[in-house]
């Protein structure tokens, strides 16, 4: 768990000073960005385990996110949707630090999960990472054994107990158990696509994160995987928060139980324009551009 | 009847231009193969009448019937040797730290432009290099070093110089072709750089980085000009038995004996071609060998 900070005890400055993410000198923070836009709606989430609070990311000269504020729920699944370059993906890789690999990426305002912003200049995001684990866009086992693909995680971050058994909780979490636990030892690329996405399930959750996020998890997937995966997820709900992005507006519908909706302007850069729960945002959205994006009117 | 057409083929015009490139490329690539298949006949035809077991064991001999290679041979394993130790640490260190850890700031570009530069240096100027600092302990500026005196480290650090700049950039390609998808998962799930580099980058790049190290080692083992300016001997009639030894080299002695004006020396050149590349190919041999099994291992 990142270090818990009591709720109140921590300032609330409105524009964080710029923590920088790479310790290589990306230079001083370009020019302030215009005031933001009218704040989006946010609906009430009173124990929010991410809280994002007005977050905003360059990459060089590009600001790719502005303004972005979002509260995500505890145990629940929340989407990020949108059109393509929106941001939705930035924004995910930000939450666990994701972005810090990429050279250039500087990020300004803060993500709190738990209530300790995981910007502070003390905060390790190799920690964030064990903390916060993730399951990426196209399957990406290790070209190792199913065995040492789950176990990987644990055995870096000095994993105490009984390798082999947290191996098969983590697989049987992960909905794969019954395929694989007679072949633990055959190399993870010599399963499905379908079966792979669910290893990399197993590897994610098998360090205990508290939060998974997932990044359009099923989109190199056929039907019959991505219903595997979305039961998974329902089930994952229980344990974890999830939080996915999809390019994918019935999987957003089908298995959030939140929904954030994204829309990049003219100048490219991602903002957030409506969350709601998804029972509100694909019924009744409030923003006319959320009504023609559900609708299919673009994007 | 037909209009004037929009187009004029001329298919077979094209055809023929086509089947014309296509024997003047089949020439270019056969060329070589023909002219080193020549000569690999003519020094066979040549090395083989002194080719024996003597010849493996005998020394240096103003009588071509007594002399061999036995100097030679163990003095290029034993420069070898220590040039693989050598430079596959440091070119491996250096590929990775350019590619996992540096970022890509100015003076990454200019460390790698310099990398690139030095790979085209000929071989004579990192043999003065090698004279000065290596032999002779000093640049004439700066700190006497003391120096290795003409022994086997001196040559093998001369010819680390002279291949690091290849190792490190096969090493360099081999470990940016394995995908940052894998770089991710491993960040993903808490592992530091060094965590990713050891248990995913390295073993995925290592198939790669054996292969440029033998393609190195093989220009070393055949490099005359550097040795023969940091003063490896010619006439040497014992084996080195330690790396402060001096020594001499395959190709020296091939080329003290061509420069002979006994026709029989010039045979005895040849049969130590022949060794020369038997070495080679045994090295290639390994490499390939390597290579396979730790490529099943991934």
């Amino acid at each position: 768990m990142v270090g818990t900070i009591p709720e109140g005890a921590r300032p609330l400055p409105q524009k964080a000073p710029g923590a920088p993410l790479m310790s290589s000198g990306t230079g001083t923070p370009i020019a302030s960005p215009a005031p933001a836009a009218k704040p989006p709606i946010d609906v009430d989430v009173p124990d929010p385990i991410v809280e994002i609070r007005d977050f905003d990311l360059w990459y060089g000269k590009f600001q790719a996110l502005e303004g972005v504020s979002l509260r995500v729920p505890r145990n629940q699944i929340t989407a990020l949707i949108g059109p393509s370059g929106c941001g939705k993906t930035t924004l995910l890789r930000s939450i666990n630090r994701m972005n810090d690999l990429i050279p250039y990426v500087r990020a300004r305002g803060e993500i709190a999960v738990d209530g300790r912003n995981i910007y502070d200049p003390g905060v390790d995001p190799v920690e964030v990472r064990r903390v916060i684990g993730m399951v990426f866009q196209k399957p990406n086992p290790f070209p190792k054994s199913i065995h040492q693909n789950v176990a990987f995680g644990a055995r870096i971050n000095g994993y105490r107990g009984d390798i082999d058994e947290l191996v098969e909780r983590a697989l049987k979490q992960a909905a794969l158990w019954e395929e694989v636990s007679d072949k633990l030892s055959e190399s993870g690329l010599t399963l499905s696509g379908g079966q792979q996405q669910r290893l990399c399930i197993a590897r994610a959750i098998a360090v205990s994160p508290d939060i998974v996020l997932m990044d359009e998890p099923c989109s190199a997937l056929d039907p019959i995987a991505t219903q595997r995966i979305e039961d998974l997820m329902r089930r994952l709900a229980e344990d974890y928060t999830i939080v996915i992005v999809t390019h994918n507006m019935q999987q957003a519908a089908r298995v959030s139980d939140r929904t954030a909706f994204m829309l990049a302007g003219d100048d490219r850069t991602g903002r957030l324009i409506e969350y709601g729960t998804t029972d509100q945002i694909f019924s009744t959205p409030r923003d006319e551009r959320t009504e023609a994006y559900i609708t299919g009117r673009f994007g | 009847m037909s209009v004037e057409s929009a187009y004029r083929p001329r298919l077979a015009y094209r055809h023929a231009v086509g089947t014309a490139f296509r024997w003047i490329t089949a020439a270019g690539a056969l060329l070589g193969i023909v002219l080193l298949a020549l000569l690999l006949t003519d020094v066979a035809r040549d090395g083989t009448r002194l080719l024996s077991w003597d010849f493996l064991n005998a020394f240096p001999s103003r009588f071509p019937e007594q002399a061999g290679f036995k100097a030679a041979l163990w003095g290029s394993i034993w420069v070898i040797g220590f040039t693989a130790l050598l430079s596959f640490p440091i070119g491996v260190g250096a590929a990775l730290y350019l590619e996992e850890y540096s970022g890509r700031g100015r003076l990454t570009r200019l460390i790698q432009l310099n990398i690139s530069n030095l790979a085209g240096v000929p071989s004579i100027v990192f043999g003065i290099l090698g004279l000065q600092l290596f032999v002779r302990g000093t640049l004439g500026f700066g700190p006497d070093l003391g120096g290795f005196g003409r022994s086997v480290i001196a040559g093998s650090l001369t010819l680390t110089l002279l291949i690091l700049p290849i190792v490190i950039v096969a090493a360099q390609e081999s470990v940016r072709a394995v995908p940052s998808s894998i770089r991710e998962a491993s960040y993903g799930v808490g592992a530091t750089r060094w965590q990713t580099v050891w248990h995913h980058v390295l073993p995925q790049a290592l198939p790669g980085i054996l292969t440029g190290m033998i393609l190195a080692l093989s220009r070393a083992i055949g490099e005359t000009a550097p040795l023969i300016m940091i003063g490896a001997l010619t006439f040497v009639a014992f084996v080195p038995e330690g790396p402060g030894d001096p020594f001499t080299a395959m190709p020296i002695q091939i080329f003290n004996w061509v420069g002979r004006p006994q026709a029989d020396f010039r045979d005895l050149a040849a049969t130590g071609i022949i060794v020369l590349l038997v070495v080679l190919l045994a090295m290639n041999a390994v490499a390939v060998y390597v290579r396979q099994r730790t490529q099943r291992n991934v």
